[in-house]
């Protein structure tokens, strides 16, 4: 590893819970549902953090337990059950229901796997049923898309196919654009996992080849690699340079030819370097402070320290996988300090003290701190927008440079250089 | 257990946030999961505030269940008081914590610290915001003015002093809550009278220990301070008033009643019509068109309630549907949807809701942010009138609710969404020439022009259809479509259903150019 500097804190924390990440997860399978078992506040943190009143009925809902479930726990499976059934009679287009543990379901250890194997012998194969945990006292934000691909892990079927597998949700103009340079490099075979449509998951065995595009999955990562596929190890693809290593590790490890693979990836790099340097004279020199939320905080440090000039203060991650990051650590500039965890009281006393240019951070402390004149940018932008590949660096770097530009726009004056 | 696609209101603990962070000087802390964090947002992102809410979560982990939680709520306490160092000390626990059973109140209470602490219990498994919220409130008051004494004082007259109230109820996420003080306090200095203290919103708990230098409390906002101004009542002998200025006569009435209250000569100016706009603007010839309106009310308890009477004798509308989602408001909803002739609608499922706005085809709804977005789907005009809040009812100008300008703020915002007299009038003129589209709302952008002309009409239709369509239907004609195409779109979905009906009731198998004018004949008569 590189000079990193390693730090572990505790204390309060500010950070989503895993059920956050079905505000994404729905999307990216319209034929599946979410189902939490929880209470009045787990509806409650989604209805918030997602906007749902724009659906006419969201793919997302809370089964709220009640005084009379909390009572006795056969009771709660059954009226589990009921509430389930409810739903499928309601919603026929539904092919694959997920019931999402969260804190309260686990405090009284609701048996979600056991209600979920009823079901579908009940069901019989129409309707599959899937339980993962999303609560906020095991999972961290975008750990709950882990969670939820690792359930669907038992259900891809076994082949010996040899193929590259791209496994983490992107956008999905994004992922036709990486397939298709793939499909350059003579790389045919590629498919991805969340698939589209929850009952077309992609097959796997001993000639799978994992390429992550997220750092979050840890857990899905173990179970590929324990039904046999090999994770090839590879910075993530944010940025020119952790894309092109990205795209390179996969090539590599098809045996395609450098020279085909400069040929096709230099123009898009050369594009790339062009499109970023309006954003990199904005960046550079700025210090930049990253609070831990979404698991993306190092690879985006890295991105933005390499190739933007930007200076890094501290890197904030909720929890550290060492092997996952080793490849993305090692590309940090020396001396950075990466805090695992967090005292959110102490970390905002840093952030003062250290008087940053921008702050990532979560929505509910971006505006205490843009009050204070510190500018911000929200995190879980990252996980919505498309930022994937050596095409999209700019825009990247552009969701960085847009509240710089605008703190110097609305206040001509005062210049936000901390040199 | 109950499935919820949406909530009109969050967990309790929620309302206890409410209270803690619309007070100064207090601090919440929270023995809670670190998911349950998100509800720093609804204040720093919903109300736009620049300060995060005084909260200390305890974020504790699975892995800290097996050993001791309580040390670790203890360590958070301390640590939250030795930072914030407030003047008194909220601490509770959130739907998770409850389960477990730590019970950070009596924790805190057993550490030493010489500052009031309020402990909190709030089933977060059969209540809900609302309730937390008021309860909340209720124990702060409680706890620090318990030992208050209860002998008389002296009243505003015997101490020849001008009479002073508290206005008890304003809450950040409360609807409108912000400008509502602003213009009650200067209603009130306008009949002498001065506001004591304001609470929750802008309190520190010195200015709670105030509370009983007041001659009345005014009860502003029920559902967060009725439990409060009844204990006051009983314990400090404070009376309080019960109606909410909401509207210009209920606006009136408070000022009545206030002044009967203290014991002051109700003023002439009182009963004075132009004290706001509303009074004339609805009788200008403009608002004839607002004759009968037929409107579906739903929100909470106090602004539905408000609504209704404003609808109904303010501005001449009919008043077809009427609900609440605060289950605690329901017993006075309920008669007040009885004396106009309607059963009130008691429900947390917006989709039952939304089924009660078809079932009662309105032309204009006043609701929620919820509402909002139903009737947008159903091509309704909508105006928000309550809570859950959205940013949008946080607007940066002035706009209060309650008072003589609430009233005028009211007019316009339930006004606009409908079209004006002039203009529907000329739609009904003009509406056959090729110019004209179909479904033309001035106010409505999304509805109007050519890619969406027949948005209204298909969603209606679909609507009646969901709604039950059996074989043994009458089927329209086309001479019969034709002519229903020539009704004006916002009374077309009413007009069909009743038609339908009333050829079902004659045995008619098909509907056309006569039916719908027997139809027509039949209701009227």
């Amino acid at each position: 590893m590189s000079g990193a500097t390693l730090l572990k804190e505790s204390g309060p924390k500010e950070v989503f819970c895993g059920l956050t990440s079905i505000v994404w997860l729905h999307r990216r399978m319209p034929d599946a549902f979410f189902l939490v078992v929880g209470s009045r506040t787990c509806a409650h943190l989604i209805q918030s953090a997602a906007g749902v009143m724009i659906f006419a009925e969201p793919r997302f809902g809370t089964a709220i337990l009640e005084e009379r479930d909390l009572a006795g726990l056969a009771d709660a499976h059954d009226e589990l059950n009921r509430v389930v059934k409810n739903l499928l009679a309601r919603r026929p287009e539904i092919k694959t229901l997920f019931l999402v543990g969260s804190c309260p379901s686990e405090v009284i250890k609701i048996d979600l796997s056991r209600v979920a194997e009823n079901l579908n012998i009940e069901l019989k194969g129409q309707v599959t049923v899937l339980n993962y945990s999303g609560s906020g006292i095991e999972t961290t934000f975008t750990q709950g898309e882990d969670g939820a691909l690792k359930a669907l892990i038992p259900l891809m079927p076994k082949s010996n196919q040899k193929k590259l597998l791209l496994v983490g949700t992107l956008a999905n103009a994004v992922e036709d654009r990486l397939i298709s340079i793939f499909n350059r490099l003579g790389i045919d075979n590629v498919e991805s996992f969340p698939p589209r449509q929850s009952t077309e998951l992609p097959s796997i065995g001993q000639e799978t080849k994992v390429l992550l595009t997220q750092p979050y999955l840890t857990d899905t990562a173990r179970e590929l690699k324990s039904r046999g596929a090999e994770i090839i190890e590879a910075p993530f693809p944010l940025g020119v340079t952790g894309s092109t290593l990205w795209v390179q590790a996969a090539a590599n490890s098809f045996d395609i030819e450098k020279s085909l693979v400069d040929s096709i990836l230099n123009p898009l790099i050369s594009r790339a370097k062009q499109a970023l340097a309006p954003h990199v004279e904005k960046l550079s020199g700025k210090k930049l402070f990253l609070l831990p939320e979404s698991q993306l905080e190092i690879p985006l440090a890295r991105f933005l320290s390499n190739e933007c000039g930007m200076e890094i203060v501290e890197i904030g991650t909720p929890y550290l996988n060492r092997d996952l990051m080793k490849a993305e650590i090692d590309l940090l500039p020396p001396d950075c300090r990466i805090v695992e965890g967090q005292h959110v009281e102490k970390q905002l006393d840093r952030v003062r003290d250290s008087s940053p240019d921008l702050v990532v951070c979560g929505m509910g402390l971006a505006n205490p701190l843009e009050a204070e004149g510190i500018s911000t940018k929200w995190s879980i932008e990252m996980v919505f927008s498309p930022i994937h590949g050596i095409d999209q660096a700019s825009d990247l770097a552009e969701l960085f440079s847009r509240p710089l530009r605008r703190h110097d726009i609305l206040n001509p004056t005062k210049t936000l250089t901390s040199n | 257990m109950e499935l919820t696609l949406w909530t009109y209101e969050g967990p309790p603990h929620i309302g206890a946030m409410r209270i803690a962070t619309s007070m100064k000087k207090l601090h919440y802390v929270l023995h809670a999961p670190q998911g349950d964090t998100y509800a720093d947002l609804l204040f720093t992102m919903i109300e736009r505030r620049g300060s995060r809410p005084p909260v200390t979560y305890t974020t504790f982990q699975a892995r800290d269940l097996g050993g001791d939680t309580a040390e670790l709520v203890k360590g958070h306490i301390k640590e939250a008081v030795d930072r914030f160092t407030p003047e008194a000390l909220l601490v509770g626990e959130s739907c998770t914590a409850e389960l477990i059973q730590d019970q950070p109140g009596s924790l805190a209470k057993g550490m030493g610290f010489d500052i009031p602490i309020v402990s909190l219990e709030l089933p977060a498994y059969s209540k809900k915001e609302n309730w937390g919220g008021s309860e909340t409130f209720y124990q702060i008051v409680r706890t620090l003015l318990k030992d208050h004494s209860k002998e008389s004082k002296q009243t505003w007259q015997e101490e020849k002093r001008r009479p002073r109230i508290n206005l008890l109820g304003p809450t950040l996420l409360g609807f409108r809550c912000r400008d509502d003080v602003l213009e009650i306090q200067k209603l009130l200095g306008q009949y002498g009278i001065d506001v004591n203290v304001v609470a929750p919103l802008g309190a520190s708990p010195a200015d709670i220990m105030r509370i009983p230098n007041a001659d009345v409390n005014v009860c502003l906002y029920p559902e967060i301070a009725e439990s409060t101004c009844i204990w006051l009542e009983r314990n400090l002998n404070i009376p309080f008033t019960t109606t909410v200025p909401l509207g210009v006569g209920a606006t009136q009435d408070f000022l009545k009643e206030l002044h009967e209250v203290l014991e002051m000569e109700i003023p002439q100016s009182v009963n004075e019509s132009n004290n706001s706009k509303l009074t004339w603007y609805s009788n200008s010839v403009d608002s004839n068109y607002l004759t009968g309106k037929r409107v579906f009310i739903f929100g909470d308890g106090t602004h539905a309630l408000a609504a209704a009477r404003i609808a109904n004798e303010e501005l001449g509308f009919k008043v077809v549907g009427l609900g609440t989602y605060s289950r605690e408001m329901a017993r006075k909803v309920r008669p007040a949807a009885k004396a106009l002739g309607l059963e009130a609608l008691i429900t947390n499922d917006y989709l039952e809701v939304e089924d009660a706005i078809k079932e009662t085809s309105p032309e204009l709804v006043l609701g929620t942010q919820m509402e909002r977005h139903s009737a947008k789907r159903l091509g309704i005009p909508c105006a928000v009138i309550s809570t859950p809040m959205h940013v949008q009812d946080v607007p940066a100008r002035y706009s209060p609710q309650m008072g003589w300008e609430g009233a005028n703020v009211i007019f316009d915002d339930w006004v606009h969404p409908l079209m004006m007299g002039l203009e529907e009038h000329l739609i009904g003129m003009f509406k056959h020439d090729f110019e004209f589209v179909d479904g033309h709302q001035s106010h409505l952008g999304h509805l109007g022009g050519k890619g969406n002309q027949n948005t209204n009409k298909d969603n209606i239709k679909t609507n009646l259809q969901d709604s039950g369509t059996t074989d043994g239907d009458p089927v329209w004609t086309h001479e019969g479509e034709k002519e229903l195409s020539k009704i004006p779109f916002f009374v077309r979905g009413k007009v069909r259903k009743n038609t339908e009906n009333y050829a079902r009731q004659a045995g008619c198998r098909e509907i056309n150019e006569e039916t719908l004018y027997d139809a027509k004949a039949h209701y009227k008569a």
